[in-house]
């Protein structure tokens, strides 16, 4: 085919909430995040995957990453150009603080607006949150058509991309004009590993913010290498609507947290031993809870 | 205007189980806040669905049948949604989060600036203060496992109508009213909201596969999780739910791990269940997981560590080691069942 696709990936930067220690919560009920490790939004990183088989399928086409959130979310960056992205832009200002997925998908969406992709592609679903909202939000606010659940690209050409998704029981087989915006299940092929020559090609990538704290030696290792700017926007750099931002473009307020404390049931306990479990199969038998 | 509205799915020309139950979850906020409980269905060759709506407590029944709304797509369901809710102004409205409701409901919420909720536990109605003093009546607290399950969060949208939520299929109770009225029938005129440009995504083929592992009316379950350690060791589950005549579930982490087909999740995102007994194994029972199993009738929890919050939900609680303990219950329960 003729055409070059930009592709752009949203990710986010997550705690990794499927590890939870102990030392998780605080003694006020909230989370403590820092005691949980930042790492790539797992589904992110199925989105990664196809928009490399994108570039793959076809030649001289781009990955981008596009994230929102602190300086230290540049990592998830850094660890996408080691898998084979070409670059990401980084959006991070207090501004964006706040925001529920519909503030996000705004500031996201604004972003967008400036990069004009072809394609974007995104995780189903962060785990902080669980949501699957921000996609389909990010795709309406751009006015572009969404497939959400994919599994595999099928095949593409220069007007349309043919796309498989996961039904709730099925698939199905769906194209699209371009611009159009999809979202990866968790079920599509996991993402390549990053690759050796191209961590020494792009660990000194650094956002402007980084650059700053890195001081002269850092100047001389980059001169020349514009491949490792990682574009860094703040809210100065789209052009949005501050009452859409944030806190203050959030529709939904959280009007309270509980931290779990489960109300114990009166449990009567059992060891593993012959008589114990024998006289529990008697009694779930005598009970007619079993048979 | 101001009512509750349920968005129903059909596939097939068959009502999801989800639908149905939230129309007995908003049948209980209608009468609660004295407002009417509208239906709207889209899709196509939906002959007599109205009496199904009446028979869950729809006083309305808005109907959109088109060939262009069946099978389901984003773009025209979108916008004859919105049409809709533009219309008439509802202050609730509710989705199944299934893949569609979850494709669905973002679109609308983001087409109307409305807060949305997904995979809500809980809906109830309640007053809120807000820190500057502004007083609200009767808004939906919109209640979820968040953060991993690791916080229960209420979450409400003060400002902003509808309220939004989705609902995971089996959460809420169905129930059929005792008096089925006749619902008003509304039919939407589809050309007026859905337009050419709502069609680009076009639909080549599709293959529903046939109703497969079911653990959602197994009468037994026996649930494994992290602690198994391997998919190997989920054999001896699979064996005892076969004397029990049960099926085997298995927890997010297990089925992250690989150890268990994802049909098999019970959770927040994934089943919710209500057997006769639920019998979990090495499962370490965050509220992601017991969110999921915590209405079973009876518990049992299997697991080394005596303090793993699963116990706190367990009618019995055995310490020990679930390859030792599991397959004493298979010979025990086989001495004993003669």
């Amino acid at each position: 085919m003729g055409k070059q696709l930009k592709v752009v990936v949203l990710a986010k930067q997550v705690p990794d909430t499927r590890n939870v220690g102990k030392d998780a919560m605080k003694a006020d009920g909230t989370v403590n995040r820092a005691a949980l490790p930042a790492i790539f939004n797992p589904e992110d990183l199925n989105a990664l995957e196809q928009a490399l088989t994108i570039k793959d399928m076809c030649e001289g086409s781009t990955v981008y990453i596009l994230t929102m959130g602190p300086l230290r979310a540049a990592d998830i960056i850094r660890d996408a150009m080691f898998r084979g992205a070409d670059g990401g832009y980084l959006l991070t200002d207090r501004a964006f603080a706040g925001a529920d997925t519909l503030a996000t998908s705004y500031a996201l969406s604004r972003a967008l607006a400036e990069i004009k992709p072809d394609i974007i592609v995104a995780g189903r679903q962060a785990i902080d949150g669980d949501t699957a909202q921000v996609g389909p939000q990010v795709a309406e606010k751009l006015g572009l058509p969404q497939v959400t659940y994919v599994e595999q690209i099928v095949s593409l050409d220069d007007n349309q991309i043919v796309i498989r998704r996961r039904l709730e029981r099925g698939v199905e087989t769906v194209s699209s004009p371009y611009p159009m915006l999809m979202t990866v299940d968790g079920s599509a092929p996991e993402c390549r590993p990053q690759n050796a020559k191209r961590v020494m090609k792009y660990k000194h990538a650094k956002t402007r913010s980084e650059v700053q704290e890195a001081g002269e030696d850092y100047m001389q290792i980059a001169a020349g290498k514009d491949y490792l700017r990682i574009t860094e926007w703040n809210v100065g750099d789209i052009d949005a609507d501050p009452q859409q931002l944030g806190l203050l473009g959030s529709p939904t307020k959280v009007k309270q947290i509980e931290s779990v404390v489960f109300q114990a049931k009166e449990s009567r306990k059992l060891t593993a031993s012959d008589e114990d479990i024998n006289s529990l199969m008697v009694e779930l038998i005598a009970s007619h809870t079993l048979g | 205007m101001n009512n509750i509205f349920v968005y129903i799915e059909t596939e097939g020309g068959k009502v999801a189980d989800v639908s149905l139950e939230l129309l007995t979850k908003g049948r209980e906020l209608a009468d609660r806040l004295g407002c009417k409980l509208e239906a709207l269905v889209a899709g196509h060759e939906l002959a007599g669905i109205e009496q199904i709506m009446a028979r869950y407590g729809a006083d309305t029944v808005w109907i959109a049948d088109d060939k262009e709304l069946a099978p389901y797509r984003t773009l025209p369901h979108t916008a004859v949604v919105c049409g809709v809710f533009e219309q008439e102004k509802p202050q609730i409205a509710l989705f199944g989060a299934t893949p569609v409701g979850r494709d669905l409901a973002p679109r609308v919420s983001s087409t109307l600036t409305s807060g949305l909720t997904a995979d809500c536990t809980s809906l109830v109605i309640g007053d809120h203060t807000d820190p500057k003093g502004t007083e609200y009546k009767d808004l939906l607290y919109q209640i979820r496992p968040a953060f991993g399950g690791n916080i229960i969060a209420t979450i409400i949208n003060p400002d902003h109508r509808p309220q939004m939520a989705t609902v995971r299929e089996g959460v809420m109770r169905k129930a059929e009213v005792a008096n089925p009225g006749n619902p008003e029938i509304k039919k939407i005129d589809v050309d007026k909201f859905v337009k050419e440009s709502d069609l680009v995504v076009k639909i080549i083929d599709r293959h529903i596969e046939e109703k497969g592992i079911d653990i959602k009316s197994s009468p037994v379950i026996v649930a494994g999780g992290y602690g198994m350690g391997s998919k190997e060791n989920f054999a001896i589950l699979h064996e005892l739910a076969g004397v029990l005549g049960g099926e085997v579930g298995a927890s997010r982490a297990a089925v992250d791990a690989g150890f268990a087909d994802h049909a098999r999740q019970i959770g927040q995102t994934g089943v919710t269940v209500r057997p006769k007994l639920y019998i979990a194994c090495g499962i370490s029972g965050q509220i992601q997981h017991t969110a999921g199993m915590d209405q079973s009738s009876m518990v049992i929890a299997i697991n080394t560590d005596p303090d793993a919050p699963i116990n706190k939900v367990a009618d019995f609680v055995i310490t020990g080691d679930v390859m030792e303990v599991v397959p004493k219950m298979i010979k025990f329960y086989k001495q004993n069942s003669k």
